[in-house]
């Protein structure tokens, strides 16, 4: 019987798994070279080849300004990348740690930080990176600061429930009674188990991002130009969306591709549990 | 002999959850009085029904829970340990077997590493398991030898007294007689008095020298083993005889 379910497992490929890692691959490889070297300069403008169609030169042709699309999708979708998990890190720390503390002391402490936290979940976490942009300004930096500041409220809720889950364990009490003071408790006896959870949430918490950050930029309050990111370049192909729907297909696809395998991929890991 | 814990008249008590934001916050009180002593060296079985205070007496002892009234002095330099009933629960699954056992000294004492490692490879094999088992993971092990972990995690800072809080309930019972026969061991040769908390009447029989029974948050008889076997005074300590069939 055993044997059976385990040939069958060995069968059936995980479709989800396959497709994601294929996707986040298409769309990370490249963003990655990105880093270090795109084809072409993203920011050289060449008035020969305004709006020039594709070409072997020009593998996504070239923009409004003569700009080589290709390189400035490996670049922007670098920049969008970097802002999610910038945004993701920010968040998820400074949310680890207000998740921490109430879930884990509960009481007074808990009730305060909670109901501020029931606040800024009240705004969409996009409204309310507005607002912080509109106090930070715009630009790289602030746009994943201000996001990181929009997400922390998801990851102090599902941290604080996972430390009520675990505090009441007797691993906890054990490692009360081997001398742990507080904080050890907290960070390298529980953290650990919390780290699944966490996870799953992270990449769902990173997808979340990359479309917040390119929301941001479209709306032009995100990424500046001459900085290339995914959502600032849909906002400049919107133009020609119609004279010239490449430029607005090369970032949108892109964009499809990050959150759609992200999204396979957090999936997997959720289902693991 | 000396005793090692004393309890004078020990109250618990906790606060209940309100169920509607105007009600009274209510007490209950699971502890309401109690009194006895542990001396050096000796096994005491404590007996009674779930829900009867065993756990929180044993919290109280441990200084997880604060008592509202009454004293607990304890009178060695060493913090009293406990092994818990479920070791599924008890070691964390993130951690080696190594982390878990050196932790202790890691918190409490100024050891170096190596010092550290000596003596969890030295306390594994006092509770009969190989210095394998240091790098594995709790998930790794079975049931008797998480127990087996859990004992030696629990006398890494060579406690004096040791709770151990039906350690042996959620085994089988091959291996619950190899872990009852380890306690045995340990007890003797560390000199360990250990507090025993059980509803398995034959195996408080097997390991006790003194029995107390327990209910409602009291002590209602505290003897030693053979009287309380052979001569029981109140009764519910007859009808606990009684339902598990032993005697009269």
């Amino acid at each position: 019987m055993s044997k059976k379910t385990e040939t069958n497992n060995k069968k059936s490929y995980d479709f989800n798994l396959i497709v994601g890692i294929v996707l986040t691959a298409i769309v990370v490889i490249p963003s990655l070279i990105g880093l270090f070297w795109t084809p072409y300069n993203p920011e050289t403008m060449n008035s020969s080849l305004k709006m020039a169609g594709p070409s072997l030169q020009h593998l996504m042709g070239c923009d409004n300004f003569g700009r080589d699309v290709l390189s400035r999708v490996m670049k922007g979708s670098t920049t969008t990348l970097l802002i999610g998990l910038g945004t993701v890190a920010f968040g998820c720390i400074f949310g680890t740690v207000v998740g921490a503390f109430t879930g884990y002391y509960g009481g007074i402490i808990d009730e305060i930080l909670m109901r501020c936290n029931d606040v800024m979940f009240s705004f969409p976490s996009i409204l309310l990176a507005l607002v912080f942009v509109a106090v930070l300004g715009s630009g790289k930096y602030q746009v994943t600061v201000a996001l990181g500041i929009a997400f922390i409220p998801s990851y102090a809720r599902i941290v604080r429930s996972e430390y009520i889950r675990i505090k009441n364990m007797d691993y906890v009490q054990s490692a009360k009674l081997a001398g742990a003071a507080d904080l050890r408790v907290m960070f390298v006896h529980m953290l650990p188990n919390c780290i699944r959870v966490l996870a799953s949430s992270v990449l769902i918490g990173f997808n979340n991002a990359v479309l917040a950050e390119a929301g941001l930029s479209f709306l032009g309050i995100g990424v500046q130009p001459p900085d290339a990111s995914l959502g600032s370049m849909l906002s400049e192909a919107q133009t020609y969306l119609f004279s010239k729907p490449g430029l607005a297909i090369a970032p949108g696809i892109t964009l499809i591709m990050m959150v759609l395998g992200i999204a396979l991929l957090g999936k997997k890991v959720d289902g693991k549990k | 002999m000396d005793k090692i814990l004393e309890v004078k008249d020990l109250h618990v008590s906790f606060a209940e959850e309100r169920k509607s934001l105007f009600e009274k916050k209510k007490r209950i009180e699971v502890l309401k009085g109690l009194d006895f002593h542990i001396n050096e060296g000796e096994i005491v079985g404590l007996v009674g029904e779930s829900g009867c205070g065993k756990s929180t007496l044993a919290k109280s002892i441990l200084g997880l829970v604060k008592p509202t009234q009454g004293e607990i002095i304890i009178s060695s330099k060493e913090h009293p340990q406990m092994v818990f009933q479920d070791p599924k629960a008890s070691l964390n699954p993130a951690k080696t077997v190594r982390f878990i056992l050196e932790e202790p000294l890691r918190n409490l004492t100024d050891m170096s590493p190596e010092e550290r490692f000596e003596k969890a490879a030295e306390m594994i094999e006092k509770v009969g398991l190989s210095k394998e088992y240091l790098d594995r993971y709790p998930d790794e092990l079975s049931g008797g030898q998480r127990q087996r972990i859990s004992i030696a995690a629990s006398l890494m800072m060579d406690p004096k007294l040791l709770i151990a809080d039906e350690p042996v309930s959620a085994l089988d019972v091959t291996v619950q007689a190899q872990v009852l026969e380890l306690l045995k061991e340990l007890h003797k040769s560390l000199n360990l008095a250990i507090i025993f908390i059980s509803h398995d009447l034959r195996v408080v029989y097997q390991l006790c020298d003194r029995v107390m029974v327990m209910k409602n948050g009291l002590i209602v008889e505290q003897n030693t083993r053979d009287e309380i076997y052979r001569n029981p005074k109140h009764e519910y300590t007859k009808s606990l005889l009684k339902s598990a069939g032993i005697g009269l």
